[in-house]
């Protein structure tokens, strides 16, 4: 029995420690959400856990200055206002260091949400340690979220659609696409993509 | 009359020779990946880059002096645009030009990230800057998801090269 306990402790270190080992490359599809509470640009505290009647996220990493993130803002207020009603409000994280690009401080931060009338929060991740838990690295990043339970499990993480220059030329809407199986109660059949972007301005070590 | 026409054979003589000056061809995947599988005893730096990416610009000038600094030995730089390709005459051959780069410059012309960015790379996440060092008949290979100071370009660069 003693061997037996050992042995059981022995696998669950083990899965612990692989948990941790891939933790620190960001999250995976699968993967349970650690919440956060980052200010929004209206002054409020916002975590994950504080809208009861959600079912869950679509967290995007953006910014107020990289081009493709500006080429998507209109595309993230479309995603928001498709899917809020259905349980899915975007929120936005700004991960950039204003201390890199001063155009990144929170004051742009509310002057950009201001200018676009984004109908969702636009948070500061200023320790950065979010993006850095999350394994975002470039704006936009996206992330799809869904409630099991307590907690908030990863369903989708990548890119918005197949065509940052022109969105009338978009073939493929990757997220749209999550969202349909997720909002079915099914895992997404393409549930990880990739997209180019600007990489997130880390604070100088 | 004749100073005039003196004059535009001499607008012409300029323009056929700011016309010779650095051109930008645009590639699509294929050909890109011809680039990248080349079996040479070269190493290859393999910068990918866009004019609206501002630590790429300022990495640019340490690509560009690796041509210089490693004149006599087999090195090649080549810097690929991510811009798009609606954008080559208005913003990309105008940049390349007025920086006078000595490097190659490509323009990716694809538009499904998703798509190409794991068969350049499968540990490419997408971000820019992204840097490929490679000698292929050396069977060597190092990818670099980050901005690089000079330093840090040549110490990577040197261990290709000894």
């Amino acid at each position: 029995m003693k061997k037996l306990l050992s042995f059981f402790t022995a696998c669950l270190a083990l899965v612990l420690l692989s948990n941790f080992v891939v933790g620190t490359a960001g999250y995976e599809v699968g993967d349970k959400v650690a919440d956060f509470k980052l200010k929004n640009v209206d002054g409020k505290m916002v975590s994950l856990a504080d809208n009861k009647a959600a079912k869950g996220y679509i967290v995007v990493f953006t910014c107020n200055t990289c081009p493709f993130s500006q080429a998507y803002e209109s595309r993230i207020i479309a995603l928001h206002q498709k899917y809020a009603s259905k349980g899915y409000p975007v929120v936005a994280i700004n991960p950039n260091d204003a201390g890199t690009v001063p155009e990144e401080s929170f004051a742009d931060m509310k002057a950009r949400a201001a200018t676009m009338k984004f109908p969702f929060p636009y948070l500061q991740d200023e320790t950065q340690q979010v993006a850095k838990t999350f394994g975002a690295t470039r704006t936009p990043h996206l992330y799809v979220v869904t409630k099991k339970g307590t907690d908030f499990v990863v369903s989708y993480i990548g890119a918005i659609d197949d065509n940052s220059e022109d969105a009338s030329q978009v073939k493929t809407k990757y997220v749209e696409q999550a969202m349909t199986d997720i909002l079915a109660g099914k895992p997404a059949t393409t549930s990880s993509t990739k997209a180019i972007g600007c990489t997130i301005k880390w604070k100088r070590a | 009359m004749t100073r005039l026409r003196i004059l535009g054979v001499l607008a012409g003589v300029l323009l056929s020779v700011s016309a010779s000056a650095q051109q930008v061809s645009v590639i699509k995947l294929p050909e890109l990946q011809k680039r990248l599988n080349r079996q040479s005893d070269t190493t290859y730096v393999v910068n990918f880059w866009a004019t609206w990416c501002a630590p790429c610009v300022k990495e640019l000038p340490y690509f560009d002096q690796v041509n210089t600094t490693y004149a006599k030995q087999k090195v090649k730089v080549l810097l690929v645009s991510m811009d798009y390709a609606s954008q080559l005459e208005k913003k990309v051959t105008p940049f390349v030009q007025k920086r006078n780069l000595k490097s190659e410059v490509v323009l990716l012309n694809e538009t499904d990230p998703n798509s190409w960015i794991d068969k350049v790379d499968p540990k490419w996440s997408g971000a820019l800057p992204f840097t490929l060092i490679f000698n292929n008949k050396q069977q060597k290979r190092a990818a670099f998801e980050q901005e690089f100071t000079q330093r840090e370009l040549t110490t990577q660069l040197q261990k290709f090269l000894q």
